[in-house]
């Protein structure tokens, strides 16, 4: 099948653009996205994950300088201008953010918020867009959603501003929905209805989702495939039970042993030695080769490339762990 | 709502308190027999004892407060010496023209300082932003009565494109004739919000709802005009209410460079006359004017941003 | 130390380095007025009245020939110590009152609030120019004038930072070691909480250039012959149409003053503000 999203070799710096020094927010990401899929990109934080996501519709553009491409049927979104991006911004693609309180304008119903984007992409009219406001609001599970269509953001509970969100996100039946650490802001429990409430609306629309997290419990419970980043690369792709089953990178095997699975009380948790490099700052060779104890000479050297160990199971490393199994 | 406006009414009671004895005793402190600054130089004894007792002048302070504040309450506030007319008289009759000229160069500054914000903070960092921002810089360095003159100057005086002074007749006739008076004004207080606006742009555009906006594929139009103007003028409106004390300092001066008979004049003049119940009105419209400004800026806010309706 | 490293800064970004050479300059040239003026500011010269400016006459003459640039450059030793002695006052009782209401609190406390309130209900030049007719026109008595106003504000300010303060564990710490109150406001509270009104005291003193010129303009500050750039304006303005350069060019060393003071309050504002 023919993936909707093609990110290729993208590229994001920052700082002047003829400047002596520009920071290297992403360095040459590659991904793939089917329709009804659900992508998973993790890392910790200031590894470059919020940024790729944020360069797919451009978001960075204007603070940034983006290399590479991303198509989006057949057309490539990072050389198109804003004008000719903005019919494809929330009509084909959209985006929800991790704080629905700063991501919601506060001094706008919430009614205005879901149709100005109807307006801006469909020809209903005035009534059918109040029509299809009620329709999403219910369909994400918004108790009495014809009588809250006058509400102001501040007037719903955590977890209801973010389906909200999602519901101004999905009014015009999205392709692709970029969703930015949508649980982080709330508690357990809604994180889990919300991320419920995600994949069953990419499975009712076949619609492809890209998930930024940096929980790995979130990539397990939601997404079929993932890939990790660090440090403003992919460093392991493949399939969630591939991936999160048999990590092959020493980060990725890092990153799980960091999370408490079946393990007694009281017993130490293991963390990662050291810490990410600043993108000031970045090692020659392996961005986590100072952090590793499997390193080589040859890793300090020379950047490992993405590459195929299994069938859809990419990682960049040059000694990756073995193959269980 | 309604509530919130009571609370506020009722708060301005000490306030007013306070107030009318700051005005009682400053015009008490006032040098000078004002008996005499109304009989003049060459009254008689019997004639000033007689204006002292119809001014209360002989009686306990505390008995000329009570019966200063009933006269107020029911809006008497005294004869005017200068005027020769009940003060509230010659207040109401001047005072149109200072509220004209205070709309009208809040009126002009936003024309001013709304789009120049814009373009700045649109190009923060860049050669428009930098020349936005110096030259309102070297604005707040202006004094008020200097721009004037400059104004009077070189638009009036010399090219003859605006009268040196009046007030004009009708809507365009005031408008025109004030236009110098109010522009004075406007120059220095534009800067102010200018710089306000500015910041508050900057920060709104840096703000998630307007990423948001951008990724629901909205024209720039709607989200300039509807996300970020909007969000950006609730500060900018509470600097211009709470602004509004510099710009009635402004009226005053202003009038003053213009030759405008409006209420600002009047307190010079009164105060050189030493007209002693003609002050004791201004200062206290002034302050009703202000606190007036005070509370239309809340109200006029709480409509702007529902999170403060409750 | 930190302080000293963002003053470095601070001097790299253009403005902060132009309002320091401006008001540098200027308090030399009020200082050592007679180097700088190419005529005696009293000498009278019937021969060129009202002469518009020339090489000879930068600013023109006046209605008495006297050299206009000459009688602005003696106004320094007017103008300048203004803008120091119409704040230092009011910035002084102004902290005091602040950090004590701030600190202690109760019917203090809720009295100032209310005497805030009353006092910015007046426009601040109203409330001046009254306070000025009771004490009579005269340069002691606007500094008077502007101070009995002014301290409200540094005052407001002072409290809130104040309290602000308090919050913080150190304060409590100084209360459980039976420190007095004075040492805790003053060798405590006070150091942390001072800066945002130093700042607010150099734009003031800005202001207070503007503040001063304006009310010896409208014949309430400096009295005449006493030079003084308001003065000297509102002697040209009845010349506006046949000797505009009386009223106008000593307007130049209002603006370059007020912009020399309200840029170093800019930069400070950079330098004194938390980072992070």
């Amino acid at each position: 099948m023919q993936p909707i999203l093609s990110v290729q070799d993208l590229s994001v710096t920052f700082g002047p653009k003829q400047g002596p020094r520009l920071l290297p927010a992403v360095s040459g990401v590659s991904l793939d996205l089917r329709r009804g899929e659900i992508l998973g990109l993790v890392g910790e934080s200031g590894s470059g994950k919020s940024v790729t996501l944020r360069s797919i519709p451009g978001l960075t553009r204007h603070y940034g300088t983006l290399a590479g491409k991303v198509m989006w049927e057949g057309r490539d979104l990072v050389a198109m201008s804003d004008a000719s991006l903005r019919p494809i911004l929330g009509k084909d693609i959209a985006m929800i953010f991790q704080e629905p309180m700063t991501a919601l304008n506060p001094l706008l119903t919430v009614g205005v918020q879901i149709t100005e984007s109807l307006k801006a992409h469909t020809t209903l009219d005035a009534r059918a867009r109040i029509r299809r406001a009620v329709e999403v609001l219910d369909l994400v599970g918004i108790p009495g959603a014809a009588g809250r269509l006058d509400d102001y953001p501040h007037q719903f509970s955590g977890g209801m501003r973010q389906r909200v969100m999602i519901a101004i996100a999905l009014a015009s039946t999205p392709k692709l929905l970029l969703a930015d650490e949508p649980t982080t802001a709330l508690d357990v429990t809604i994180q889990a209805q919300i991320l419920d409430l995600i994949a069953q609306l990419a499975r009712d629309f076949d619609m492809g989702v890209i998930l930024v997290t940096h929980d790995l419990g979130v990539v397990a419970q939601s997404c079929d495939r993932v890939a990790v980043m660090y440090a403003g690369r992919i460093v392991e792709e493949g399939t969630v039970r591939a991936v999160l089953g048999n990590p092959r990178h020493p980060y990725t095997n890092g990153l799980m042993r960091s999370v408490p699975q079946d393990v007694p009380p009281r017993t130490e948790l293991f963390s990662i030695p050291g810490t990410p490099p600043s993108l000031w700052n970045m090692p020659p060779g392996c961005a986590f080769a100072p952090r590793c104890a499997r390193a080589t000479a040859h890793c300090t050297a020379e950047v490992p490339p993405l590459s195929a160990l299994e069938a859809g199971h990419l990682a960049a490393c040059h000694c990756p762990l073995g193959a269980t199994q | 709502m309604a509530r919130s406006i009571l609370t506020r009414l009722l708060l301005m009671i000490p306030t007013f308190a306070l107030v009318m004895i700051i005005i009682f005793v400053l015009v008490r402190l006032l040098p000078g027999d004002p008996a005499l600054a109304l009989a003049g130089d060459r009254a008689s004894d019997a004639e000033l004892a007689t204006i002292r007792e119809k001014l209360g002048l002989n009686d306990s302070l505390l008995t000329q407060f009570v019966l200063f504040i009933k006269a107020t309450l029911s809006g008497d506030m005294g004869r005017s010496i200068l005027m020769r007319a009940p003060v509230s008289a010659v207040i109401a009759n001047k005072l149109p023209i200072t509220i004209f000229l205070a709309v009208y160069s809040v009126g002009l500054s936003l024309l001013i300082a709304g789009p120049l914000a814009f373009v700045a903070a649109l190009n923060r960092g860049r050669w428009p932003d930098t020349l936005i921002r110096t030259v309102f810089q070297i604005g707040l360095s202006m004094p008020v009565f200097y721009i004037g003159l400059v104004l009077l100057t070189f638009l009036a005086a010399k090219l003859r494109l605006f009268p040196v002074g009046g007030t004009g007749i009708g809507l365009f006739g005031q408008l025109y004739a004030m236009f110098l008076p109010a522009m004075a004004i406007a120059f220095y207080t534009s800067a102010i919000i200018l710089r306000n606006l500015r910041s508050a742009i900057i920060e709104v555009l840096d703000a998630d709802y307007v990423a948001f906006a951008k990724v629901k594929g909205l024209p720039p139009r709607v989200i300039l005009g509807r996300h970020v103007l909007r969000n950006a003028l609730i500060s900018t409106v509470t600097l211009v209410g709470l602004s509004i004390g510099n710009l009635m300092s402004g009226t005053l001066v202003t009038e003053t460079v213009f030759a405008v008979p409006g209420l600002g004049r009047l307190m010079l003049e009164a105060i050189f006359a030493r007209d002693y119940p003609l002050i004791q009105g201004l200062t206290l419209t002034f302050a009703v004017l202000v606190s007036g400004v005070f509370l239309m800026t809340d109200l006029f806010q709480s409509w702007l941003d529902p999170r403060m309706r409750q | 130390m930190m302080l000293t490293g963002r003053f470095k800064e601070a001097l790299k970004k253009p403005g902060f380095a132009v309002g320091l050479t401006i008001v540098g300059a200027s308090i030399i040239v009020a200082l050592f007025p007679f180097a700088f003026a190419g005529h005696d500011p009293t000498a009278m010269d019937y021969t060129a009245i009202n002469q518009p400016p020339s090489l000879e006459h930068p600013f023109g003459t006046d209605t008495l020939g006297r050299d206009v640039l000459s009688r602005v450059i003696w106004a320094y030793r007017v103008n300048i110590p203004m803008a120091f002695l119409a704040t230092v006052f009011a910035f002084v009782i102004g902290v005091i009152v602040g950090a004590l209401v701030g600190f202690h609190r109760g019917i203090a406390d809720a009295i100032f609030g209310r005497v805030v309130d009353a006092v910015i209900t007046f426009p601040f030049l109203v409330l001046v120019i009254a306070v000025v007719a009771v004490l009579g026109p005269g340069l002691v008595n606007m500094y008077v004038a502007i101070t009995v106003v002014g301290w409200v504000y540094y005052a407001r300010l002072t409290r809130a930072e104040i309290i602000g303060q308090m919050g913080n564990d150190y304060a409590s710490a100084g209360r459980v070691m039976g420190y007095s109150n004075s040492r805790i406001i003053f060798r405590h509270l006070l150091p942390n909480a001072i800066s945002p009104v130093i700042v607010y005291w150099m734009t003031d003193m800005a202001l207070a250039i503007l503040l001063g010129s304006s009310l010896g303009y409208l014949g309430l500050g400096a009295q005449p012959p006493q030079s003084e750039w308001g003065v000297l304006i509102a002697e040209g303005r009845n010349f506006v149409t046949t000797a505009w350069w009386l009223s106008l060019m000593p307007g130049i060393a209002i603006v370059l003053t007020g912009l020399g003071f309200s840029l170093i309050g800019d930069g400070l504002a950079d330098i004194l503000r938390p980072k992070g």
